[in-house]
């Protein structure tokens, strides 16, 4: 019987020849990623379990991203407990104000194909786009791994999407993903992992392979998958082993089901308020009038995302009501963004560089929105309250369409500017 | 016997506890502003005993483990929904709060309602009906007649 790609990440780890959805296995971690938001609690629950050391510090990252820069009294006060304990237990891999942290576990070489990672937060699921088995936990478990170095699993079954083509001009992988998540529903994959294939996929960046993995999540999944290939290899630094090379699903592997596409079938779409699975094409919401764009996060923040906006309002001036916010994901990006000129562009049209983090996507700072206003975003959320008042409206978008929505002043075609 | 306090499908964990209180150092400080933004007065209604009552895809959303953990601080008898989010699932039974998937509960009942749940037989009784519910796995169980992971651990350990 045939392996998916999540199955024979989790075989490999555990020593067994294969495995199948359904089993509960303990897995050895190979990495695990800390926020700052979760750090109190988190060394909290290592104390109470009586745990005196964390059991591999060179596997542990430590990332400040969602509180900095600090904007109330209390954000300080986690970066005390984060130092102290860094401190105490040996740990090297503290990133403080780098940037956003999914985006520093790959950008930073933290995670390879084939590795078994756990985070506290629930985006974790992006390292799928380097072929790793990665997902969100709690702070409890997360304790408990920094004691044992080890965690229980359920085997996910796997749904595969195939997709081939060349998508249109003006569409992004945040298009394909947002359609996926129309398409399943907001927990048509839970407990599932997502397994993408096909040339549209072998086609494309890290970085979009990035967004699509960081919001399966949004479909309820466990985790994404992306085959490892020589973009992958290039973009980690390394050369794929033979088991790394091998991380493809079987032809005979056993998918829960598969969804095929066309990449030409796709069209620019946004997620309407507050669902993530409220899925209309731009075409049907034209038109209506917006206070701000985002362009940014840990979804939409990498270069690619940038420079795509920075080619839609090259010349241009964003509407004179609109606050164009733009947070690169990173100070790597920032910096090369900087200078390929793509802020330049943006800054030249109107738009506020903010510092790389999590701010506005978790509704901490950096452009919160209140009652009445309605927000063009290129994040991962639209719930309600997420990005200021619950009386807020926020559309999920791609980068491109965000930049023309700018422009406009409302919701339109990112083609058409 | 506890009342219900119903919500929608989808309910991400942003309604249960929004991230700017994340910042407040501890669960009971938390607490008072537990579903905020859609109930308000949810904290001060809420007694010990009470059920939260939820349709599909309970708890989605981020992977804040302080939502179930509000939840519980309130004295929250179990949360019973159609289906759940996976990491609010693994969260809440890791801290001791039972969470119970009932395909038919929630359509039946309505917020106010009263209702009675044995754990150990996986049955609800609410406005004169039987509901049988999934049954908890008895590893899961255990951990959470034990209070939780930690208690649990702890009591493998002594």
């Amino acid at each position: 019987m045939g392996q998916t790609i999540i199955e024979k990440i989790i075989a490999r780890n555990i020593g067994a020849a294969s495995v199948k959805p359904g089993d509960i296995v303990t897995v050895n971690v190979d990495r695990v990623m800390l926020d700052d938001i979760m750090m109190p609690f988190i060394v909290n629950k290592f104390q109470e379990m009586g745990f005196k050391e964390v059991w591999d510090p060179d596997k542990v990252v430590l990332i400040y991203d969602h509180l900095v820069p600090a904007s109330q009294q209390d954000d300080t006060r986690h970066y005390r407990i984060g130092d102290e304990f860094a401190a105490r237990h040996g740990l090297t891999h503290v990133h403080r104000s780098d940037g956003i942290c999914h985006q520093l576990m790959t950008e930073a070489g933290y995670v390879k194909p084939g590795d078994v990672v756990f985070g506290t937060d629930s985006h974790t699921t992006t390292y799928g786009c380097v072929g790793a088995f990665s997902t969100g936990i709690g702070y409890t478990e997360m304790a408990a791994i920094l004691g044992t170095g080890q965690l229980w699993v359920k085997v996910p079954e796997t749904i595969r999407v195939v997709i081939d083509g060349t998508l249109p001009e003006g569409v992004m992988s945040k298009d394909i993903i947002l359609r996926l998540i129309g398409d399943l529903g907001a927990d048509g994959a839970t407990y599932r992992a997502l397994e993408f294939g096909g040339q549209t996929v072998e086609q494309m960046s890290i970085a979009s392979r990035m967004t699509m993995a960081n919001m399966a999540i949004e479909a309820g999944a466990k985790c994404a998958a992306f085959i490892p290939d020589e973009k992958t290899a290039q973009y980690c630094g390394i050369q794929l082993s033979g088991f790394q090379a091998g991380l493809r699903g079987d032809a005979d592997a056993s998918y829960v089901k598969t969804l095929t596409y066309r990449a030409e079938d796709f069209l620019p779409v946004m997620a309407c308020p507050s669902q993530v699975d409220k899925i209309r094409n731009v075409s049907e919401l034209a038109g209506t009038v917006i206070d701000q764009v985002f362009i940014g996060s840990c979804t939409n923040g990498r270069l690619e995302d940038l420079q795509a906006a920075a080619a839609v309002l090259k010349g241009k001036q964003v509407a004179p009501f609109v606050k164009l916010i733009v947070t690169p994901a990173s100070r790597k990006v920032y910096l090369e963004a900087l200078e390929c000129g793509a802020l330049q562009t943006l800054m030249d049209a109107g738009a506020i560089i903010t510092h790389p983090g999590c701010g506005l996507c978790c509704g901490r700072t950096g452009g919160i929105l209140c009652d009445g206003e309605r927000v063009v975003a290129t994040n991962n959320r639209n719930f309600l309250g997420r990005m200021g008042t619950s009386k807020v409206e926020i559309y999920l978008a791609s980068p491109v369409t965000a930049a023309a929505c700018a422009v406009a002043g409302k919701i339109v075609d990112g083609v058409q500017v | 016997m506890g009342k219900i306090f119903k919500f929608h499908n989808d309910l991400d964990t942003d309604q249960i506890i929004a991230s700017q209180y994340l910042l407040l150092p501890t669960i009971e400080e938390m607490k008072v502003h537990t579903f905020e933004s859609l109930d308000p007065e949810f904290p001060q209604k809420a007694v010990p005993g009470d059920f939260v009552v939820g349709g599909e895809n309970f708890g989605c959303g981020s992977s804040r483990e302080q939502a179930p953990a509000v939840l519980k601080a309130l004295g929250i008898q179990a949360v019973v929904a159609k289906s759940f989010a996976r990491i609010f699932y693994r969260n809440a039974i890791n801290i001791g709060l039972p969470v119970i998937v009932c395909k038919d509960l929630p359509d039946a009942v309505e917020s106010g309602d009263e209702m009675e749940l044995s754990l150990t037989d996986g049955v609800a009784k609410a406005g004169g009906k039987e509901f049988v519910c999934t049954k908890l796995p008895e590893y899961m169980q255990q951990i959470l007649s034990q209070g939780g992971l930690i208690a649990s651990l702890n009591k493998e350990v002594q």
